[in-house]
């Protein structure tokens, strides 16, 4: 079954995931909110940027974060100034990289969730002295709730898929780097084939499980239009 | 007390440019046809509406100038939409204790239970908005609105997304809120009926600005303004119940130009009652009839006749210093010879009871 260094990669994997999911959701969410809100007439500049990671093949990704975070690059050597250690081939790399790398599939989802809610709302809770701040934690995130959870899940298992920038930024470090994806390649190149059965079959199986929850809740979660 | 308003709003092919007083007091219908600005008008009121050289002031209270802004959540009024606009994650009930759970408990004035109890939605309380009918839902919104005790009510056509039954049914609790609160209503409107029921005030909109405004009665009634040439042009009396008669089961209604005879309404002696008469209902004769079966007969002078079309005139008249119209054919006008100052009996065949 799974060997020792297999469930390794696992928690590395899980954690990445976790990890970059919550961060991606702190920054995502005023982000989003913003990109749904605005009228600003080059928002469509920002709009490209973070969808760019949709099509950008992963290895193009990876290699521009492989020169920003090693010792030479500007996050690097940010890094090694504040007495720090270049980014490259390290778990917080490996974060960072994911975090640009799923940043569309946590924003677009609320984005499109908050554009959905319309102004309406948000104006009723004004008038009744609800603050911006106030109206947007008690009006705007309960009516984007399926948003978040698409959101989450999406981001969550985009990570948990991740193959070609971990590939680039963060090497194969057992125990440090390498996650599940990259431990099957190794599993399929030595011909084991029944570990990368148990590993690939495990991922499928955690993937569908999630986007099928998603869309079940999400079936529950809809309101009824006003 | 008074409401100052002085906006300037560019919108794509739209200017509204408005300066108003008007009282702040019962209740102001802002009137005028579809995309005339009085939406924007009230939005720009409420703050939802930017413009940066506006002035409002409501009684006391400053809430714009070249340098203030009052934010809207920070501006004590409640604000009806044209659609309920519940909130759909919250039932009934927690869409009401919104509003109020945000008010200041020394500033509450309009308990949650006088809400409820204003608009009939008691047995409504543990439902989910979407379960309620339109009517339902606008009674919901109305009492969210009032529950946050405004200073002041604004209300943008909430009836016109309801179907004829529904208007009826809410139209009573409007006008309970006109007759039992305080609080000054700014309600949009393009329905003549509703400004008639409800309306003491009207302020003309027409393409963005403000034609004529004044008193109901009066504004009604000007033959310079559109709403006396309408097919439905009317007048409004306020009577007061003066007595009833058992014997006929009638019951006797007293305004400065004279006494109004109707079939009997329960209404306690000296009820403040709003009575319309429609212009074509009116027959003018210059000797008091006393063999007719018509009640409502009332001297009147002439003020001014204006023609209406080839065939037509409308008459508009004083009873007692309050305004009367009567549709005529040109005809009449000429062989009773009407002119300013000329004294007439005026003669309503049916008189309506507004509330």
């Amino acid at each position: 079954m799974l060997a020792n260094s297999d469930i390794t990669a696992l928690i590395i994997t899980l954690k990445l995931a976790l990890l970059t999911t919550i961060i991606l959701l702190v920054v995502g969410t005023p982000l989003a909110w913003w990109m749904a809100r605005s009228r600003w007439r080059y928002k469509f500049l920002l709009e490209a940027v973070v969808a760019l990671p949709l099509v950008l093949p992963p290895t193009v990704l990876g290699f521009y974060l492989l020169v920003a975070l090693g010792p030479n690059g500007p996050l690097g050597s940010l890094m090694l100034a504040l007495g720090g250690q270049p980014l490259a081939f390290t778990f917080a790399g490996l974060v960072m990289g994911s975090i640009f790398y799923s940043l569309p599939f946590v924003v677009q989802p609320l984005q499109q969730a908050f554009t959905s809610i319309g102004h309406r709302p948000m104006e009723v809770a004004a008038t009744l002295r609800a603050s911006p701040m106030d109206r947007f934690f008690t009006v705007a995130v309960p009516l984007a709730r399926s948003g978040f959870l698409t959101a989450a899940v999406l981001g969550f298992a985009h990570t948990v898929g991740e193959f070609g920038v971990v590939l680039m930024i963060g090497g194969n470090i057992p125990g440090e780097t390498q996650v599940l994806s990259i431990a099957i390649y190794d599993h399929v190149e030595a011909l084991e084939y029944s570990q990368a059965h148990w590993l690939s079959g495990g991922l499928l199986l955690l993937c569908f499980t999630m986007l099928m929850g998603v869309y079940a809740i999400n079936r529950r979660f809809s309101v009824t239009p006003a | 007390m008074s409401i100052q308003a002085r906006f300037t709003i560019h919108r794509q092919e739209f200017v509204l440019d408005v300066d108003m007083e008007i009282p702040a007091r019962g209740v102001t219908a802002l009137f005028g046809p579809s995309g005339c600005g009085k939406t924007t008008l009230l939005r720009a009121i409420a703050g939802m509406e930017h413009c940066s050289n506006g002035f409002l002031q409501v009684g006391d209270m400053l809430w714009q100038d070249g340098t203030h802004f009052v934010p809207p959540h920070q501006r004590p009024m409640g604000y009806v939409f044209q659609e309920a606009s519940l909130f759909p994650h919250l039932n009934v009930r927690r869409n009401l204790e919104y509003g109020i759970k945000r008010v200041p408990e020394s500033e509450r004035q309009v308990s949650m239970d006088q809400a409820i109890d204003l608009l009939g939605i008691a047995p409504l309380l543990n439902r989910k908005t979407h379960q309620l009918s339109g009517g339902e839902r606008q009674r919901v919104a109305i009492a969210r609105a009032l529950a946050v005790s405004p200073k002041i009510l604004l209300m943008d056509e909430p009836l016109s997304a309801l179907d004829l039954a529904r208007k009826q049914e809410i139209m009573p609790y409007l006008e309970s809120l006109h007759d039992e609160l305080e609080i000054p209503l700014l309600y949009v409107s393009h329905v003549p009926d509703e400004v008639a029921r409800l309306a003491d005030h009207l302020v003309l909109l027409e393409e963005g600005r403000i034609t004529a405004s004044g008193p109901i009665g009066e504004m009604l009634t000007r033959l310079d303004l559109p709403l006396a040439h309408d097919s439905d042009a009317a007048a409004l009396f306020q009577a007061k119940v003066a007595g009833h008669d058992d014997q006929f089961d009638l019951t006797y209604l007293d305004f400065p130009g004279g006494r109004f005879t109707v079939t009997r309404k329960d209404f306690p002696l000296g009820h403040s009652v709003r009575l319309r008469v429609t212009a074509r209902d009116v027959s003018l004769t210059l000797e008091r009839q006393t063999n007719t079966s018509i009640q409502n007969i009332f001297a009147a002078t002439v003020e001014e006749v204006i023609p209406e079309g080839k065939a037509q005139v409308t008459v508009r008249m004083l009873c007692g210093g309050v305004p009367m119209l009567a549709l005529l054919t040109r005809k009449s006008a000429t062989t009773l010879g009407l002119k300013p100052g000329k004294q007439v009996y005026a003669q309503a065949k049916s008189v309506a009871l507004l509330s």
